[in-house]
């Protein structure tokens, strides 16, 4: 099962790497990763998308616990959540195409950030099916470049990730 | 280890009053400063390490520094606002300003570390100075830094305090990292420092450059860059609390050699806790009460304790409950000791070589209680034939080794010592004992198994020396009371077997990686943690010539060592598994060109004796034991043929040993 998982990481050097070194040792798999400091400058918000039986998500959630750069790990799947992906599209975009582009963009609420007289660069922000239904769309056009950002992601409701109390 | 008069200070420990002085003496600033104040940080890297252009600022225009020096400087007028705090007399209230290196060596001392094994080099050679001027810490030098990181390893396991490692940067690290994982497999304390290129180097394939926070990520518990001087104090506390607490394990600190040099005030610091880090004591009462239930109630209990009872010192709670249980109690390879041997309870190691007896009552258990073990491979066999009969409950310390191979039907996440300790009351709480008829005719048939007498060997022999015998006489000789080190291969196991340990950390070897090439480094630390205690080392010719260059390194601290050199003239462990499973296809097993043990001990300066008759073996033995100040090297010709047994072939069932008895196998 897939399972996004939120973590706050020490924002030291080498802590990223103590997570994806796991991953990789272990032979678990990891189908994406963000990580970015937060409001306290000490400490990142790293959130990752995994997958495996019930079995070998348990062992991944208590390695990743075990590393001492791990200051916090919440489930998110557990709970009502957010989820967010940024996508950002480069598509030729000439002639009739133009419109057409356009048109699409707005209906999957994406903004058209940079435009030349040949291509368009949108951005469109949702959950992971939404990105993809809109590539998908766009695939029969000419798609120059595409870039994720990997799934953020927060509990819905008053509950917060954060450091417990000392 | 002859030197010069002492030409720096003589730290005194404790007190401040004669320190201060002393200081004072040969003109060291001593500024005053609160134990909590803390420098402001400089710019710091995020996880994917320092933005380049804070790296090229650096580098190239020095600006980093100066925000270095104006942080220090308001450091300094806000300590000496902060005031002395008069009267005040514990460790580490006086800042002293020292450079990286006078602070490594005060760190350490006050960290209580009595023996430093490292090796040096140049990016060490600020810290090798100031050990040179000191005598509070002992350093002892290896002749290859695999060694150091055994012989801490073993002062460590045989302590249960932390063994320290200095070693250079470079081919310092590359070689102390075998030593370092060995030590992470078996969850021992270590702290391992290592030197550094240059902090504005690094990341330049400077000389001897490696990435030793890279290298070592995957076989340390945690891993420490000191980055500024004024870290390094609190760095090296965090290391040994992490090292030290919760499940053990090495921790590395990599310095780079500038550090060594700048200055910075030093105090002690007092607290060492990282708030990413807070490892468990003590179990959940309500699965505690739930697990006195279910053992109460078992028809065939079993108790199978592991390498976490001796990590945790709780070899004293697990007797105990142990014998209240009236149950079978078998060890791993790892727990041996952590129950007496010679109790009868005690049914002998299981697992792969493990006991008839031990390995059929895992078999046929109906409750089993494993405490401080983790179902290693060479432990269980094949996992779907595991203990199929019973509903177990897990003691362990560290939550990830809870249903990582086999699932538990009660998890306990505790101290082992504690956790026994609140299960034996809660046991007793419940007024009732184990059903008596039940367990009478559980001892019938574990004694049945035991019958079989599944390490019996061919001791009549009068022409070839069986290594079981020479095990078994050093047991008798030395009452079972010595510490004993051992390689990797068949005499390990041999010695596993017939050496009875009835004590905890009397039995050192590497299970987790099974480094050849441990004992003998592994029982330099031994002996000098225990100057006046037996310490014998048990090898095979193969695995001995894997460290054999620290016999010199005995020779320089007169270490008394005795050296058993099961010497069966192959890799005995490779040949068995090729006797087995590769119809005897001796492939790159046998060792040609053996040197003549009896010279070389005797060129590093040590006595040697061949033994090749088993009329010869306890004489032998008497004469090398009785040797209280020289290390002896007991070369003993042994069987070429004898295979371990019992065995279990990898992915076979509990109860799908082989016996001597059987011979053939495969
Ligand atoms: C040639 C060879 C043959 C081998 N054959 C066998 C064999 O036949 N039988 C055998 O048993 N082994 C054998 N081994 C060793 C095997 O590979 C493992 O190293 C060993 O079985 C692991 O022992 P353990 O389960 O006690 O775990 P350890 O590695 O000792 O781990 C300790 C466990 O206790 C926990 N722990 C640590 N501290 C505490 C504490 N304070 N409180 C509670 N829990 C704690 C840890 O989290 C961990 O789970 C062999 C090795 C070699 C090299
Ligand atoms: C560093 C290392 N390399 C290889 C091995 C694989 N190995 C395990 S036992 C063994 C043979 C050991 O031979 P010896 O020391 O003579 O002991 P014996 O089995 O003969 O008692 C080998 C090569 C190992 N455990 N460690
Ligand atoms: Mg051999």
């Amino acid at each position: 099962m897939r399972h996004i998982i939120s973590i706050l990481l020490e924002n030291e050097a080498g802590a990223l790497s103590r997570v994806a070194g796991l991953f990789s040792a272990r032979g678990y798999n990891i189908a994406s990763l963000t990580v970015a400091p937060t409001e306290d400058p000490s400490l990142s918000r790293m959130t990752l998308v995994t997958s495996g039986s019930e079995a070998v998500v348990d062992q991944i959630r208590k390695q990743l616990n075990k590393l001492v750069d791990v200051v916090k790990l919440v489930d998110l799947t557990d709970n009502e959540r957010i989820e967010r992906e940024m996508l950002l599209i480069k598509v030729c975009a000439e002639g009739d195409e133009r419109d057409e582009i356009k048109r699409l963009s707005d209906i999957f609420r994406g903004r058209i950030i940079d435009v030349t007289d040949r291509a368009y660069t949108i951005e469109l922000t949702g959950d992971g099916r939404k990105l993809d239904a809109f590539i998908a769309v766009l695939q029969s056009r000419r798609i120059l470049e595409v870039v994720r950002s990997g799934v953020i992601g927060i509990a819905r409701g008053g509950s917060a990730c954060v450091p417990d109390a000392p | 280890m002859a030197r010069g008069p002492p030409t720096g200070p003589t730290w005194v420990s404790h007190g401040c009053g004669p320190r201060i002085a002393a200081l004072n003496a040969i003109g060291c600033a001593c500024i005053p400063v609160h134990p909590l104040a803390r420098a402001p940080k400089a710019l710091k890297p995020g996880p994917l390490g320092w933005p380049a252009t804070v790296r090229a600022t650096w580098r190239y225009t020095g600006a980093i520094a100066v925000i270095v020096t104006q942080g220090l400087d308001r450091w300094r007028s806000l300590s000496e606002n902060q005031g002395f705090e008069k009267g005040h007399k514990s460790r580490g209230d006086i800042a002293l300003e020292l450079t990286g290196a006078e602070i490594f060596v005060r760190c350490l001392h006050d960290e209580g570390v009595e023996y430093l094994f490292g090796y040096p080099g140049g990016a060490v050679l600020h810290i090798y100075d100031a050990l040179y001027k000191q005598e509070e810490v002992k350093h002892i030098l290896v002749r290859h830094e695999q060694g150091a990181a055994h012989a801490a390893d073993g002062y460590a396991r045989s302590t249960g305090k932390p063994g320290v490692v200095l070693v250079t940067s470079g081919p310092g690290a590359t070689n102390a990292l075998t030593g370092i994982a060995t030590a992470y497999m078996d969850s021992i304390p270590l702290v391992v420092f290592t030197g550094q290129v240059m902090t504005h180097l690094i990341g330049d394939d400077a000389f001897q450059e490696v990435d030793a926070i890279g290298i070592t990520r995957p076989c340390v518990k945690h891993n420490f860059m000191v980055k500024d001087v004024r870290d390094l104090a609190l760095i090296m506390r965090k290391a040994f609390h992490v090292a030290t607490t919760g499940r053990p394990g090495p921790v590395v600190v990599d310095i780079p050699k500038d550090i060594t040099a700048h200055k910075t005030s030093y105090t002690f610091p007092q607290d060492p806790t990282l708030r990413s880090y807070k490892p468990v004591r003590e179990g959940d009462p309500m699965a505690i009460r739930k697990a006195a239930d279910l053992l109460v109630q078992a028809k065939r209990p079993m108790v199978y304790a592991g390498g976490g009872v001796v990590l945790g010192n709780a070899a004293p709670e697990l007797t105990e409950l142990v014998r209240w249980l009236g149950a079978p109690c078998t060890n791993t390879l790892m727990g041996l000791g952590g129950f007496p041997a010679t109790d009868p309870l005690f049914v002998g190691m299981l697992g792969m070589h493990g006991t008839y007896e031990a390995n059929m009552s895992m078999h046929e258990c109906d409750v089993l209680l494993a405490v401080g073990a983790r179902f290693d491979d060479r432990v269980t066999g094949d996992l779907d034939k595991f203990c199929p009969n019973a509903r177990i409950i897990h003691i362990d310390i560290d939550p990830a080794s809870i249903q990582k191979n086999v699932p538990v039907e009660i998890a306990i996440i505790s101290e082992a010592g504690l956790a026994m300790r609140d299960l034996l009351a809660a046991l007793k709480a419940t007024g009732a004992r184990l059903d008596k008829a039940a367990l009478d005719a559980w001892w019938r048939k574990i004694n049945e198994w035991r019958a079989r007498q599944c390490l019996q060997y061919d001791r009549a022999n009068t022409e070839v020396i069986k290594p079981q015998f020479v095990l078994e006489t050093l047991y008798r000789l030395t009452q079972g009371d010595a510490f004993i080190t051992s390689d990797v291969g068949q005499h390990q196991m041999w010695a596993a077997q017939f050496y009875k340990f009835d004590k905890p950390r009397r039995w050192i070897n590497s299970g987790g990686l099974g480094t050849m090439g441990f004992g003998l480094p592994a029982a330099i630390g031994v002996q000098l943690a225990h100057p006046d205690a037996t310490v014998a080392c048990v090898t095979g010719e193969a695995s001995i010539q894997m460290c054999i260059q620290e016999l010199s390194t005995c020779k320089q601290y007169d270490l008394p060592l005795k050296i058993v050199n099961l010497n069966n003239r192959y890799m005995g462990m490779v040949r068995q598994w090729q006797e087995f499973f590769y119809q005897s296809r001796y492939s790159h097993s046998y060792l040609e060109a053996l040197p003549d043990f009896v010279k070389l001990a005797e060129s590093y300066g040590h006595a040697g004796l061949r033994i090749d008759k088993p009329h010869d073996v306890e004489a032998a033995l008497k004469e090398a034991l009785g040797q209280r100040d020289r290390l002896v090297f007991l070369d003993f010709i042994t069987d070429q043929t004898e295979n371990v047994y019992p065995m279990i072939a990898a992915g076979a069932g509990h109860h799908e040993m082989h016996l001597a008895t059987d011979r053939e196998l495969a």
